[in-house]
């Protein structure tokens, strides 16, 4: 799956959420509808930052009962690539851009008769777009927010109307933290737990779930994982008979695009794993970023995930 | 007791039981899946019996001494799998995420259990398994649908609507049943021989 089928849009709108998020709409400029979604879908959105072609996955935080336009909410990340500074600073209304049509990778099991969400800071995006699925579906729910303050907390006046006292915030700043071992062990038979935000968060309830004994079919979660930037490298593609530079500030799988050839993704984040590359041979050390290669695969170095793996030194590749 | 050998997808496979660190047990057997009970609760750490209940469903030979010797911190017996599972569909509705359902016996037993699991939102992949005795299927007949229990031959008769029914590995866990399809729909004349091949 590639950017191949991608959509031309305009910027509709942008709007400030609050100090560090904004949210973008994307509307077709021919005011077609765009393709039908689930909550917890993704976008790729496509940017021409001078010479340098990012490609940064987003979910989607509007309702799927309303293709019109998608929006997604973004958080500045100053420490980032840049993905989300050039969203932020370059970015206004009418500017044309190319995104990829959504995929899902964190969709609702939708036989749960019970879903409950847990979101950290701009992790609540995907269940923008759940919650506004289910208070149509119909589906039960229960939405845990931590935000380090309110202020900071993206959406808390819609959430609080959309879903009433099935909310519960919790500030950072005023001491406040979920009480996991309390939430995990009092949910009834057949509630689906589902945790998107920052990577230590998700660890801790995935390992507090594991302790309670849940099931792993009743799991989900999303890394808000970005390639991260780095040392520049370089990659030679054994099939494509090209070597390419990786600059500071791009992806590996950026950088093979830039160079022309065609690499297989999804979601562009480390978790679907449709861009595993195999290594053929390394001089140097893979720095692997990725949450699809398991503690074996990667001992064994004969695999990496481009889209954000980097290396030391010098990788050859089978691509 | 015969061996289940690989198939189409489908067609469900089984593990061994294992104690998890779960805060209680649902553990559901027949006589012929006590045995696995009573290698899980020998495996399992101190404590285990004090927050696992027993649900047996008694046959040939009887192992509900046995059963009720492991201590558990509920025993309760049901005259047969039908009988157990409306008190099994409260028990689902009642527990809360973290209890273990283990399921031993039969492959109808297991199905059965499993499928009133799922009614109850458990996904499959949440309950262990592991089979012991019989190999006996539910079929359910994909002409009227109805369900023939206990069945050990190839070809066999639906027991509703008559047809002679080709017991595929095609399994439903909605339905807890293989599937059975008119094996001489061309010619009802044609009668294969009905050999016992589910044992």
């Amino acid at each position: 799956m590639s950017l191949h089928a991608g959509i031309d849009v305009e910027v509709t709108d942008v709007v400030e959420l609050n100090a560090l998020v904004k949210r973008f709409h994307f509307a077709r400029p021919d005011g077609q509808p765009l393709p039908a979604f689930s909550g917890g879908s993704h976008i790729v959105i496509e940017m021409q930052d001078g010479t340098l072609r990012r490609r940064t996955p987003y979910s989607l935080s509007s309702s799927p009962f309303d293709t019109r336009d998608y929006q997604v909410s973004i958080r500045r990340d100053d420490q980032g690539r840049g993905g989300s500074l050039y969203m932020h600073r370059g970015v206004v209304a009418g500017t044309r851009m190319r995104i990829s049509p959504p995929a899902n990778l964190f969709p609702l099991d939708q036989r749960a008769p019970r879903h409950l969400m847990l979101a950290g800071g701009i992790g609540i995006t995907p269940f923008m777009a759940q919650t506004a699925q289910l208070a149509l579906t119909g589906g039960e729910c229960e939405l845990h927010y931590g935000v380090r303050n309110r202020s900071l907390g993206a959406y808390l006046d819609e959430l609080s109307a959309r879903l009433g006292p099935r909310l519960h915030v919790y500030e950072d700043e005023a001491g406040e933290r979920m009480d996991l071992d309390r939430l995990l062990s009092s949910q009834p038979t057949g509630t689906h737990l589902y945790v998107c935000g920052p990577t230590p968060m998700i660890e801790a309830v995935l390992a507090k779930a594991a302790k309670h004994a849940w099931p792993a079919a009743h799991l989900h979660y999303e890394h808000f994982a970005k390639a991260p930037p780095g040392e520049p490298f370089t990659v030679r593609l054994q099939a494509s008979d090209r070597t390419v530079e990786v600059g500071a500030e791009q992806s590996m799988l950026e950088a093979i695009e830039a160079a022309g050839v065609e690499a297989p993704y999804l979601c562009r984040g480390g978790a679907c794993g449709q861009c595993e590359t195999r290594v053929l041979s390394l001089e140097g050390e893979l720095l692997h970023a990725d949450h699809w290669l398991d503690e074996k695969e990667r001992a064994a170095g004969e695999k990496i995930m481009p889209c954000v793996s980097r290396c030391r030194g010098t990788v050859v590749l089978e691509r | 007791m015969g061996t289940i050998e690989p198939s189409i997808r489908s067609r469900p496979v089984y593990g061994t039981l294992a104690p998890t660190a779960a805060a209680a047990h649902l553990c559901i057997a027949d006589a012929a899946g006590a045995a696995a009970l009573l290698d899980l609760f020998a495996a399992a750490p101190a404590g285990f019996a004090d927050a696992a209940e027993i649900c047996y469903v008694p046959g040939e030979p009887d192992q509900s001494a046995a059963l009720q010797a492991l201590g558990a911190a509920r025993f309760h017996e049901s005259p047969s799998v039908f009988a157990l599972l409306p008190r099994l569909a409260r028990q689902f509705e009642r527990m809360s995420m973290g209890t273990q359902v283990y399921l031993a016996g039969s492959e109808s037993l297991i199905g059965l259990a499993m499928m009133t699991g799922m009614r109850a939102g458990l996904d499959y992949q949440a309950m262990q398994t592991e089979h012991r005795g019989t190999l006996a299927r539910r079929v359910q007949c994909v002409h009227c649908k109805g369900v023939t229990e206990r069945v050990t031959t190839q070809p066999v008769e639906c027991a509703h609507c008559g047809l002679l029914l080709l017991v595929r590995d095609h399994y439903s866990r909605r339905h807890a049943a293989f599937q059975g399809v008119n094996i001489n729909a061309e010619d009802p004349s044609e009668n294969p021989p009905m050999e016992e091949v589910f044992r």
